[in-house]
């Protein structure tokens, strides 16, 4: 059925959002993004259907990611009129047990996460929170209330886990497509655009370049012009984007047919990287899902404008995140990237104008259309204004996917929301803006994250990776992990990047391997110098970033493996050797049950021993331990 | 470029030249711009790349051999080599590396007794280190085929391999 009007759209998502606050029954969403599945949820979804499917008024449902990754598979469980309780670690053996649990009003407090005060999203303010008159259970804290959430706005976010991705009328429900049918039918494109500018936005991607002067400088270009929009995500660590492309692909869709109605464009591009099928097939389905709504094609809305988006693929080259290299590469060719003397938005795809931003930027658009551009700028700092979608990762307790306002501390954001280091381990250090970026330590943990503050230390913001690093990281190993990253990832054809990246790599190897000598680190400078200023793209000027950071802030590490040839973080296997505290032990035997090695020898309730020969030093042992026995010497 | 010579194990496949001009004409409209979803295309099919199946494409694409072998090996996920039954991508992205990811991958290649971008004698399975699979609150991960295995410790990696014939 196609909408004609606006009136259209808002009759049917008056229906549907009935029918998705109000369900028939019991409803039952399992979070079924990639993380989701990756711990277990797809089986528990199909264990469910399975069990439930005679059963009448129990709707078994996939959602997106809720977020809290660590404690993924999370399930939500409500009906109308009743709690709506979001369970963790719901794996297959546990699935039919928390439905029927809930069935009979017994909530197993070990494996609730919380309830949900009020799940509208921040679109819905019209709409009365469906939960305002339940009364919550007890014992049960609010999901909005726990530390991981607390701080969180959901702007991008604002679907994800709380809509079936790949039913548009759960979207629809959610005022989906109502900032774009408004914007096309009441506005003129330099008035959208003007609100994109007054709002702050700033390209989400890494290059934090101000979206509306990109819009207004490819606007005024003559001729075909094409939106196309960025989901190759290729920073290590980062999967902000896999989200909400797996979580809430209209959104993205959305964002992009508005930029489609304000530049002047009928023909967008999503490229996707190859790692994320989930996502090309959510968008497919999203594609063909708008078109039978008369979302996409000819007059859509009833109006002149007409508008097609095409999904193509990566297959596997980080450098294709680089605006030049991706349209090369949608052009079916090598994706090797050009000078940018002249920008993509006057000669980009088929050497026409191009309008490129990433998927979380323009998630944000519809927002900012419906709230105002003075709600958006409400938020964030002065240069940095709404929220950012963060991936915590690494040596973090609470691991997932964070949305706070720019302007939020490192410190909040580690130890807050993400609860500190595991095993009660130091910080050492956050890693922001993937291989481009730089290690934050200690003393800047209560930086404001922005833009510009990030810059100022000497990382970036990038697309939002944050990888958090404790005494076991070796910093000198993580220079040397993201060269090796960016030596295969140069597409080659500019000297500095290739062999500056390769030089480096050479000289970092050789100090994580023990012939590091006097005046390495003073090569790296210089050499990383040289990479930064002449490489042909963003590749190889932010190649040595990593590098040069960690030498700033980490140089005792650098000098202990030059000059002590010792690891200390025991990470650099010829640099250290793992040893029992002859005092510590116990004899307690787990870990020379564990070693692969048979290495470690010892009577019961006696002290043990590593057989240094046959160590390899692959760290069961030091993980196993209960005691703090094994020591990095 | 006829230096790419094909090896013994590529000279025993039969192309179906049929479904190939499916993939091409049908699937993917005969445009040059589609070329590596069309690869892509083929290597599902073949589970890598045959030559015979480039020097066709050149011919109906009408793009040089030497542009499409360009494209063939800058794109690290096509193979010009048969690969195993199994497919074994580590993650090698930060959040894994983080978290140990490449003693799983020293692990495997011990075990395997083969590097990464090899294939097992057998051909049960091919090794590959992949940069981010997106699972990273999960790391270490692995992926075996279409399987996603999550938090994977070196001294699981036996019991995971086994599962896969």
């Amino acid at each position: 059925m196609k909408i004609q009007s606006v009136a259209d759209l808002e009759k049917l998502s008056r229906d549907y959002s009935k029918k998705l606050y109000e369900p028939e029954g019991l409803k039952v969403n399992i979070g079924m993004a990639s993380c989701g599945i990756g711990a277990g949820a797809k089986a528990a979804y199909q264990k469910a259907l399975a069990h439930f499917a005679a059963q009448d008024g129990i709707q078994i449902c996939r959602t997106g990611c809720i977020g809290f990754c660590e404690e993924e598979p999370l399930v939500e469980i409500f009906s109308a009129g009743k709690p709506r309780v979001v369970y963790r670690h719901i794996t297959e053996d546990k699935i039919v047990e928390v439905i029927e649990d809930y069935r009979s009003e017994q909530f197993n407090r070990k494996w609730t996460l919380g309830q949900i005060k009020d799940p509208r999203s921040l679109l819905e303010e019209k709409l009365e929170n469906p939960q305002a008159s339940v009364a919550p259970i007890e014992g049960i804290p609010f999901l909005e209330e726990i530390p991981f959430y607390k701080q969180q706005v959901k702007v991008a976010l604002r679907n994800c886990g709380y809509i079936d991705p790949e039913n548009i009328e759960e979207y629809i429900a959610r005022r989906g497509y109502y900032a774009f049918l408004k914007t096309l039918n009441e506005m003129k494109p330099p008035e959208i655009i003007a609100a994109i500018k007054e709002s702050g936005l700033r390209g989400r991607g890494g290059g934090g370049f101000p979206t509306g002067i990109k819009w207004e400088t490819c606007a005024k270009q003559k001729g075909e012009k094409y939106i196309i929009c960025n989901a190759d995500e290729g920073d290590p660590g980062a999967y902000m984007d896999r989200s909400v492309l797996e979580g809430d692909p209209h959104s993205v869709l959305e964002g992009m047919l508005i930029a489609g109605y304000a530049i002047g464009s009928n023909e967008g591009f999503i490229y996707v990287r190859h790692e994320y099928p989930l996502a090309v097939k959510r968008l497919k389905i999203a594609i063909e899902q708008a078109k039978d709504y008369g979302l996409l094609g000819d007059n859509i809305g009833g109006t002149d404008f007409s508008f097609r988006i095409k999904i193509s693929t990566g297959a596997g080259a980080f450098v294709c995140g680089e605006s030049t290299a991706l349209m090369a590469s949608l052009e079916g060719k090598v994706g090797r990237p050009r000078a940018k003397y002249i920008h993509t938005v006057e000669k980009g795809f088929r050497n026409k104008p191009s309008n490129l931003n990433n998927v979380e930027t323009y998630a944000n658009v519809p927002v900012i259309l419906l709230k105002g551009p003075k709600w958006y700028a409400s938020l964030g700092t002065k240069r940095s204004k709404g929220t950012k979608v963060f991936s915590l990762v690494g040596k973090v307790n609470n691991t997932g996917l964070v949305e706070v306002p720019m302007g939020i501390s490192l410190r909040e954001i580690v130890f807050d929301i993400g609860g500190g280091i595991p095993k009660k381990k130091k910080f050492k250090a956050v890693q922001t803006g993937g291989p481009s970026g730089g290690c934050i330590p200690e003393q800047f943990l209560d930086l404001g994250v922005d833009f510009d503050e990030l810059t100022k230390v000497g990382s970036i913001m990038g697309s939002g990776g944050m990888i958090v690093m404790d005494q076991n990281t070796c910093m000198v190993d993580v220079a040397r992990y993201f060269l090796d990253f960016l030596k295969e990832e140069s597409c080659g054809q500019c000297n500095p990047c290739r062999e500056g990246i390769k030089r480096m790599l050479e000289v970092l190897t050789n100090i994580c391997e023990g012939r590091g000598k006097e005046g390495d680190i003073e090569l790296l400078e210089e050499l990383g110098g040289m990479v930064q200023k002449f490489s042909l793209c963003g590749l190889g000027t932010s190649a040595p970033n990593p590098v040069l950071t960690t030498i700033l802030y980490f140089r005792d590490e650098y000098e202990a493996h030059i000059k002590d040839k010792k690891c200390p973080a025991g990470v650099c296997k010829a640099l250290f050797q793992y040893e029992i505290d002859q005092q510590a032990c116990n004899g307690c035997h787990l870990c020379a049950l564990k070693c692969p090695q048979e290495a470690i020898s010892g009577k019961k309730k006696e002290a043990h021993q590593i057989d240094q020969q046959k160590c390899i030093r692959c760290g069961i042992c030091y993980d196993s331990c209960k005691f703090d026995a094994i020591l990095i010497k | 470029m006829a230096g790419i010579a094909p090896s013994q194990r590529q000279q025993e496949v039969e192309i179906d030249y049929v479904e190939l001009d499916r993939i091409i004409e049908h699937e993917f409209g005969g445009d040059k711009e589609n070329l590596i979803m069309i690869l892509q295309a083929i290597q599902n099919r073949y589970n890598y790349l045959p030559h015979p199946t480039l020097s066709y494409l050149a011919q109906k694409l009408e793009i040089p051999l030497s542009r499409i072998c360009g494209v063939a090996t800058f794109y690290k996920t096509f193979s010009l080599e048969p690969r195993g039954k199994n497919i074994i991508y580590v993650c090698l992205g930060t959040a894994c590396h983080v978290r140990g990811g490449d003693k799983v991958m020293e692990r495997i290649k011990e075990i395997l007794n083969i590097g990464a971008g090899e294939t097992t004698n057998d051909m049960r399975f091919t090794l590959e280190g992949v940069r981010c699979i997106g699972c990273c609150s999960l790391g270490p991960v692995i992926k075996i085929n279409e399987d996603i295995h999550s938090r994977i410790r070196s001294d699981m990696v036996q019991d995971i391999l086994d599962r896969y014939q």
